[in-house]
This record gives C-alpha cells, sequence and structure tokens, in this order.
C-alpha cells in the first residue's frame, strides 16, 4: 500500500454488523475503482443469504438452481456435519458464472468481509469470467440460468413420467462420466434455452432414427455387403465418452439421450473451472487486495477495517511448506497471487533477471499485460509463460521425481539457475488436464459381433487407472446396454484388456 | 447499477428433497442402523434421533482417476534441504509423495466412513416402516405430546368471557373501602362537630350550615367513586399442561430359554417398545417390569433381559406366578393401569400350559388393561398357543399373535388401539 495519501477522506463506517445502506455504499466505491483501473464485468447482483442456504448452495455445486439427485443430498449431510463440528469454516462467497453475475454473500459476514467478498468476487472473478477466453468458449453466462432450470424441469417431467429411480440410476451412470464429457481441443456450441428447446424433440426423433439405422444388422442383403469392407467405427478415437454415447449408445430412449446430454452440458460448464484455479482464484485475491487498498489509500477506510482486511486476506493466501501437517498441496489462492503480483512488479520495476526471462512484458504497461494474460491463458500456460524465477524462489519450489521401479524419490530440480525452467515445466504439467486425468478414448465398436464397446487408456508415465475404474466401467455398461471392455495402451506398445463388463440388455417395449 | 436482493428468508429447505432421495437410497443401510439402534437402546428410548453411518465405499461416485504407480513427478513448496539429484526415502504411510492426485481430499474427510444425523421423526419413520403401521397411528404416536387446559388462579387480562365475577367483585369492593376511608373519617369526625355543635346552636347556625355543606361535600366525594373499574378486572386463567398424569405399568414377559434366538429377541424387542410407544401415548408416567423366565423366572433391569442368555427347559408358569405376585404386591392400589405383554417361541412343557391359561384367566386378565401374546416362530403354532387360543373370546382384554416377520407385529395392537380411540 501506498505510503502516501492523496486525500483525507471522512473514512465509510466499518461496524461489525453490515447493513443494506452500507453494501451499497462500499459497492459503489469499489465500483467506482474497479473502473478506474478497466475492470469489464458482467454486471454484479449480490444476494445475502444464510449459512444454511450457503450449504444448499455448496452441496448443488454452486448453482442456484440445479435438479434433483440424492448426490446433492450427500454432499449437504457432509457440508452440515463438518460445519456444525466446526472442522471447516463455509466459504464467505459463492460466485456463479452468469449475467448477470451472482455473488452470495453470508449473513453472518462482518462488513469487512462482505467488502472483501464484493471486491473479490463480484469485481475479480466476474472480470474473469467475462474476459478469460476458455470461459468465453465452454459457457455462456446469458444462458446457464435459464438452461438449469429447463434441466431441472425436464428431469422432473422424466421422473414422473418413468420413474425416480429410473432417472436416478440414468444420472448415476451419467455423473461417473461428467469428468469424461468433454472434447478437450474442440469448440463447443453455444448454450441456448431457446434452441434447446426447439430442437430437443426434432434432436431426439432425429437421432433415434439414426441409432436404428446404425444398428441394423438384421440378415439381411444390405447388411452382407456393408459386411464385407472392415468398417471402423468410430472412424477415429473419440474422448468424449459422454457425448458419444449421447449419440451412439444402441438401446437408450430418446428422453435419456437427453438427460445424458444434460449432465454433459453441466459438466463441461465447470471444465473453464477446472483449468484456471490458480489463475482465477489469484486473479481475484489480486483484485480484492488493490481495490481495497486503493480505497484506503483515498481514505475511505478505517484502520479498524484494513486491520481486519489484511488478517482474513493473509489467511487466503497462506502457502504451508511441503513439511508441515497442514500441507495440501499449492495453495492455488497463494500461488496466482503471487503471481499476478510478481507480472505486475515486472513490468514496473524490472530486474535484469526480468528483462532476460521475460523481454515482452519487462517495462510494459501493467494493465495491458494484465489483460492480456488473463484473456488468453489457462493455468497450465499461464505458469509456463509467467512463473518467475522470484516466485519460484519465493516459494522455494522443488520437484520430486516418483518412480515405482525405483527405490527411492529423487529430487529432479530446486529454485536455482539449472532448475527454474525445469521446475516451472513439471508445475505446469501439473496443471495440465490433459496428463492429471487419465487419458480415455472410445476404441472401437464391434459392429459386426457383439456390439461391444472397446475403451483405451493410454497410458502416460506407466500411470494406472484407479481401482474403481471397473465401477464406473459398470455405468458404461449401463448406458451402452452391451457388453464394455476396457483396455490399456502402454508407452511400449503392448495393449491389455483390463475389465470388462458384460451386459446383454434387450430393450423394452414402450 | 448493482442490485441487491436479500434472499434469507427465501425458502429454506432447498435440499430437502434431495435429503428425502438421499435417505431413500441408502434405505437399507440406515434400516441396519435403526435396527442397530433398537437392539441397543433401552425400549424408553425412543425420543431421540440416531446416527447413522454408511460405509463410504457403499457411498462412492467412482469416476476415471489415476491410480497409484506409475512415474510422477511433482512441485512442493518451502525446500528447506535439498539439492537437485538428491534421493530421498519414501515417506512412510504415502503423504505427500504419492499419487499426486490429492487424493487426501479437500475438506480432510478422507476414507472415513460417512456417518450422518436421523432426526427423531426420522428414526421413527423408519422404525415405523418395518412394522408396517398405518399412517393414522404412525401420526398418532409419534406426536409429542398432547396437552389440555387447565385452571391456574386468576390474571389481570384476558378475554371478556373469562372474567371471574366475584373475583373482579371483590377487587372492587376493596378498593372502594381503601379509597374511601379517609373521607369517611372526616365523614365521621365531622358528623360528630355538627352533633356537638347541634346541641348548643339552632339548625340554622352559619357554622351549622358550614359542616353540612362540608359534609355534603364529602358524601358526594365518596359517592364518586366508581363501583367498578377496569382495574378490579380479573379474569379465569387457564394454561396448557400435559395430558393425563395417569399411571400405568407394563410387563414384559419373556422366554429366554434356549430355543429363542437373537433374531426372534429382536422381534420381541420391538414389539415391547411398539407397546411401550402406545402407552406412552396415554400415560404420562409409566414403569416397567421385566421378567424372563425359563425353567424358573427372574425380575431382572432391562440389559439382562435382552441380553443376557440362558439355556434349558421352558416353565411359562413360573413368569406368570411372578407377574401375579408383583402385581399384587405393588400395583393393585388402584393407580395403576396393568398392561401385560409376554414374548414366546411357544415352546413350553406340555403340562404346564394349561395351568398358564388357568393363571392367566383367573389372577391376571381380571387386573390387567391388556395383555398381549406374541409366539415368534417360523412354523406351527406350539402348544401354549393353542391352550391361550380358548381365551380369546371370553376375554377381551386378551390379544395374542403369531409372529413370523416384523409387519405381523402390529396386529395385536389393532384392538388395543381401537378401543382407544373410542
Amino acid at each position: 500500500m501506498s505510503a502516501k495519501r492523496q486525500k483525507r477522506k471522512q473514512p465509510l463506517p466499518a461496524p461489525g454488523e453490515w447493513t443494506f445502506e452500507l453494501i451499497e455504499a462500499y459497492h459503489a466505491e469499489i465500483d467506482r475503482v474497479a473502473r478506474n483501473y478497466g475492470l469489464d464485468t458482467y454486471p454484479t447482483q449480490i444476494e445475502l443469504i444464510t449459512s444454511e442456504q450457503m450449504m444448499d448452495a455448496y452441496s448443488s455445486v454452486g448453482m442456484p438452481v440445479n435438479y434433483h439427485h440424492w448426490s446433492f443430498g450427500k454432499s449437504f449431510l457432509q457440508t452440515e456435519k463438518s460445519y456444525r463440528r466446526g472442522q471447516m469454516g463455509l466459504a464467505y462467497e459463492i460466485v456463479i458464472n452468469s449475467n448477470p453475475c451472482i455473488a452470495y454473500l453470508m449473513e453472518e459476514n462482518t462488513m469487512t468481509m462482505q467488502a472483501l467478498v464484493i471486491a473479490h468476487a463480484a469485481y475479480g472473478h466476474n472480470s474473469f469470467f467475462k474476459g478469460n477466453y476458455l470461459f468465453k468458449q465452454w459457457t455462456n453466462a446469458d444462458a446457464i440460468i435459464d438452461y438449469l432450470i429447463f434441466a431441472r424441469n425436464y428431469l422432473t417431467e422424466c421422473e414422473e413420467r418413468y420413474g425416480e429411480e429410473e432417472v436416478e440410476l440414468l444420472l448415476d451412470s451419467c455423473h461417473a462420466l461428467m469428468n469424461v464429457g468433454v472434447d478437450r481441443y474442440k469448440r463447443p456450441e453455444k448454450l441456448s434455452l431457446n434452441k434447446e428447446l426447439t430442437r430437443q424433440r426434432e434432436r431426439a426423433e432425429y437421432l433415434q432414427s439414426q441409432v436404428n439405422d446404425l444398428w441394423r444388422t438384421l440378415p439381411t442383403a444390405h447388411v452382407k455387403t456393408q459386411a464385407v469392407e472392415e468398417r471402423r467405427f468410430p472412424s477415429e478415437p473419440q474422448e468424449n465418452l459422454l457425448y458419444f454415447i449421447e449419440k451412439n449408445a444402441p438401446l437408450l430412449e430418446p428422453w435419456q439421450r437427453e438427460v445424458v446430454r444434460i449432465v454433459r452440458k453441466v459438466g463441461q460448464y465447470f471444465f473453464p473451472q477446472r483449468q484456471t484455479q490458480v489463475m482465477n482464484e489469484g486473479w481475484a485475491t489480486y483484485w480484492h487486495y488493490t481495490l481495497i487498498n486503493t480505497l484506503y489509500d483515498e481514505g475511505l477506510l478505517a484502520d479498524n477495517f484494513m486491520l481486519e482486511f489484511l488478517h482474513s486476506h493473509t489467511n487466503v493466501v497462506y502457502q504451508p511448506s511441503y513439511n508441515e501437517p497442514w500441507y495440501h498441496g499449492l495453495n492455488p489462492y497463494a500461488l496466482g497471487f503471487a503471481m499476478w503480483q510478481d507480472i505486475r512488479r515486472i513490468c514496473e520495476n524490472p530486474t535484469d533477471e526480468d528483462r532476460y526471462w521475460f523481454p515482452d512484458i519487462a517495462g510494459s504497461d501493467w494493465r495491458e499485460t494484465f489483460d492480456f494474460a488473463m484473456r488468453n491463458f489457462k493455468d497450465e500456460s499461464f505458469i509456463a509463460q509467467f512463473l518467475s524465477p522470484k516466485v519460484m524462489r519465493d516459494f522455494r519450489l522443488f520437484a520430486i521425481l516418483d518412480d515405482d521401479k525405483e527405490s527411492k524419490l529423487k529430487v529432479s530440480a530446486i529454485h536455482d539457475e539449472e532448475g527454474y525452467r525445469r521446475v516451472r515445466e513439471i508445475l505446469s504439467d501439473n496443471y495440465n488436464l490433459g496428463s492429471r486425468e487419465p487419458n480415455l478414448q472410445v476404441w472401437n465398436v464391434d459392429l459386426r459381433g457383439d456390439r461391444s464397446l472397446t475403451l483405451r487408456h493410454q497410458a502416460y508415465q506407466r500411470r494406472p487407472l484407479s481401482g474403481d475404474a471397473d465401477e464406473v466401467l459398470k455405468h458404461v455398461a449401463r448406458l451402452w446396454g452391451f457388453a464394455v471392455r476396457m483396455e490399456v495402451a502402454r508407452e511400449d506398445g503392448s495393449v491389455e484388456v483390463l475389465h470388462e463388463c458384460r451386459q446383454e440388455r434387450r430393450k423394452t417395449d414402450t | 447499477m448493482v442490485r441487491i436482493i436479500d434472499r434469507r428468508f427465501d425458502s429454506k429447505n432447498k435440499s430437502a428433497v434431495n435429503r428425502q432421495r438421499f435417505m431413500r437410497r441408502f434405505k437399507n443401510q440406515i434400516r441396519e442402523a435403526v435396527a442397530d439402534a433398537i437392539s441397543g437402546r433401552s425400549i424408553k428410548d425412543l425420543d431421540n434421533g440416531e446416527s447413522v453411518t454408511i460405509p463410504s465405499k457403499d457411498l462412492s461416485e467412482p469416476q476415471f482417476h489415476h491410480g497409484r504407480g506409475g512415474i510422477w513427478e511433482n512441485v512442493f513448496t518451502g525446500n528447506d534441504q535439498f539439492s537437485s539429484g538428491d534421493q530421498i526415502n519414501r515417506p512412510q504411510g504415502g503423504g505427500g509423495g504419492g499419487t499426486g492426485k490429492g487424493k487426501a481430499s479437500k475438506d480432510g474427510e478422507g476414507e472415513d466412513d460417512f456417518v450422518f444425523n436421523l432426526s427423531r421423526e426420522e428414526f421413527l419413520d423408519v422404525f415405523f416402516d418395518d412394522l408396517a403401521l398405518p399412517n393414522l397411528v404412525k401420526t398418532q404416536l409419534a406426536r409429542i405430546h398432547e396437552y389440555k387446559s387447565q385452571r391456574a388462579g386468576f390474571t389481570n387480562d384476558g378475554t371478556p368471557a373469562n372474567i371471574n365475577v366475584v373475583r373482579s367483585l371483590r377487587g372492587a369492593l376493596g378498593r372502594r373501602l381503601a379509597l374511601g376511608s379517609p373521607y369517611r373519617g372526616q365523614l365521621r369526625e365531622l358528623q360528630q362537630q355538627l352533633e356537638e355543635l347541634l346541641e348548643t346552636r339552632p339548625e340554622d347556625d352559619p357554622e351549622v350550615l358550614r359542616l353540612k355543606e362540608e359534609i355534603g361535600i364529602l358524601r358526594a366525594k365518596i359517592e364518586a367513586i366508581p363501583f367498578i373499574d377496569t382495574f378490579d378486572l380479573r379474569y379465569n386463567n387457564r394454561i396448557k399442561v400435559p395430558k393425563p398424569t395417569t399411571q400405568a405399568v407394563m410387563f414384559c414377559i419373556m422366554d429366554v430359554s434356549g430355543s429363542m434366538d437373537e433374531d426372534k429377541k429382536a422381534t420381541a424387542k420391538r414389539f415391547f417398545m411398539l407397546l411401550y410407544l402406545f402407552l406412552t401415548r396415554t400415560y404420562e408416567h409409566i414403569e416397567v417390569v421385566f421378567i424372563r423366565h425359563h425353567t424358573i423366572a427372574k425380575e431382572v433391569n432391562e440389559e439382562d433381559f435382552f441380553h443376557s442368555r440362558e439355556s434349558g427347559g421352558t416353565v411359562v408358569s413360573s413368569a406368570l406366578e411372578m407377574m401375579k405376585d408383583i402385581l399384587h404386591a405393588r400395583y393393585l392400589n388402584g393407580a395403576w393401569n396393568v398392561y401385560g405383554a409376554q414374548a414366546s417361541d411357544g415352546d413350553n412343557w406340555e403340562n404346564d400350559s394349561p395351568h398358564c391359561r388357568e393363571l392367566l384367566a383367573d389372577t391376571i386378565l381380571p387386573f390387567v388393561q391388556y395383555f398381549a401374546y406374541i409366539e415368534i416362530t417360523p412354523g406351527e403354532p406350539q402348544n401354549l398357543w393353542r391352550e391361550y387360543e380358548k381365551l380369546i373370546g371370553t376375554h377381551a382384554n386378551f390379544a395374542m399373535q403369531h409372529i413370523e416377520g416384523l409387519p405381523d407385529i402390529y396386529p395385536v395392537f389393532r384392538e388395543l388401539f381401537k378401543k382407544k380411540l373410542v
């Protein structure tokens, strides 16, 4: 915080208890400063909720509306239990990537916390949602709430028509595949409620006819001629398992396909968030810190406000060391905050080291650089691009190589001249969804034989699938309707079948 | 422009549906937990919820993840001792190094079993579920208290309908006396002066006239004190008190001979619990007497009643004799409603059964409100059943039921319940 205070204004009152008037007054000031910094945001909608409602929001993955499922009940019970026992504090806010951007503030927060949360969520996260390319590509802030309402109504309708049990089983299976319902390298279509509604029936009918066509394997002359050529299906391996099932599973009813699609769309909505933790949280943290400090420098904030604010902020960006019991990996808030601050430092006061490492940005206008970085990167590339030796030194980062064939772990690089690049590379890879999560592909469907589906796990660094993979496979089989196999392709070229889940389901007449 | 919305008063239980779904899905585990709870609880302890534990593997929502093994390279913070190329022993217990998947789970829940609490209502729901009670009965049993309103003195405010006339007027009288007494004192004084004066002076003496005038004023003042004031009003006070304070004693008689296995005892326990619940509906205070028997009977505490195991033959009459003795010694002073509940597998010593019937008919049934017998056996009814059958029809307060599974318990109470409704 700059020592000079240009104007001495009357500070805003900072009582423990918030009031609506105060929230509005604080918001107006934060808004003014944020505009001065050029933050571009969706309009803000601040909603005050109780802790119970916060737990509700938690358990429906932060969404204001969602369909009903037992797993949400489970996570509510879990949250409630640990909250009641005091094992965990609730988050002070939840922010929803929608337009207008909805920020939930908890009623228990003090006025200081409310101001912090407004700066953090309603300006930090909000501007990130609006600007970052992943969010632009994968989510549609205008339509998400409408889509969720559509989804909930649709599922309720399905429950009425086909029974809760049936829908629940289907959802279980879909949820198991939620993480493999994204095309990582392909742009999705934009969500739009109208389109969804008008096309839904059309699509259902069309799909069904397509599928039937695909499976017309009755021994007719037509099929025989086709059988001569060795046709591969899918013609290329597919990584989006849910999409593949939605389009091609032979026995699903149209409504079931629609449910698969809903789960896929909702899962896809969270896809950018999984890839921008460090950036997004760091960005929001950087901005709450900067905005509040700017207000303080203008003399708008009282000292007791600042003390409480700094206390909370320090907790948020605390990074324990590897050997402390509460170490849970890198704290994305801490790392992100440090990196954004460091970028500003490089822009404003570059050292020789910075000029060598970051010739492009050293000495540039920090706001432009920020804007560029925020818009065009995700964690993986952000770290690869902007993690500076100074931050690595500050965090005392080091990399450990854990090879299960070796008896000992090896320190592969540390925060020194030889290690900077390597550490950065490894850390960037740690945030790469592609290597963090197993690489699975829809490999083949036995069109002419038993209609079985083969999934292939392309093993990377000899990493195996976890033990519950066969459980997931059962879910795949439930959706597919026929036998499902999981094979692993090792890096040495060998292929082996890991699990097989046999299933023979006859389509029930409806 | 910002929109600030106060959602705090919106509907609270958004997750209620999801909670129900969760309960339904794990009904079996919850049932088991309730069954365990029942066997571990006192039969009087039905007013609490229960915490239910579900193994986390049943709850897991599987996803494709990496497992342990292979090559991982991870970045850590806070290097204090390492240089590149160092070899380190693997940390024991797999903390830190391991999979690099953050599998320890963010909230520290880890691999613990999942525990959550059932409320009292949910607990009773599950309890009733097994027993196949009609819904009406469920709600009646689950209700905590019934109140009746009762007089409790008087208050200063209330509705006009509750005005207590006697009290109010008494108050008014008192007030009039109190307010008027100084005037009356003066009045008496003046009257005395007047009398004295009249002895010496004529009627139209100015002094006499003055005194008469003053007396007139005082009388007017006394008259002016209102006959009744809102201040005087008293109302009958009514308070709510929990319904009947009558008391009952419940005899639990159970056969603990070798042939009664744990399952049968668990069924019997539910039977006793249900009877207890029915009784709590009607009686404020209930005592429970536990009598267990094989060839000889013994009065025991609840713990021993359900958990100690005996073996040997069965002489049911021993228990009935004991019940009779206890009944006559302690509970026949007119203050007690007596209920009897007997559970057995019906396997009695052949010659004893007729004796049991006589005992019951002559020395017990005349004194009890209700006596219920259940025979827990998968097969044909045994000799005791055949004897007891003769009592039906001649004794309205006797009920018996052959029980194979839990849903059979409720019919025993059907009659009892009907009677109570009237």
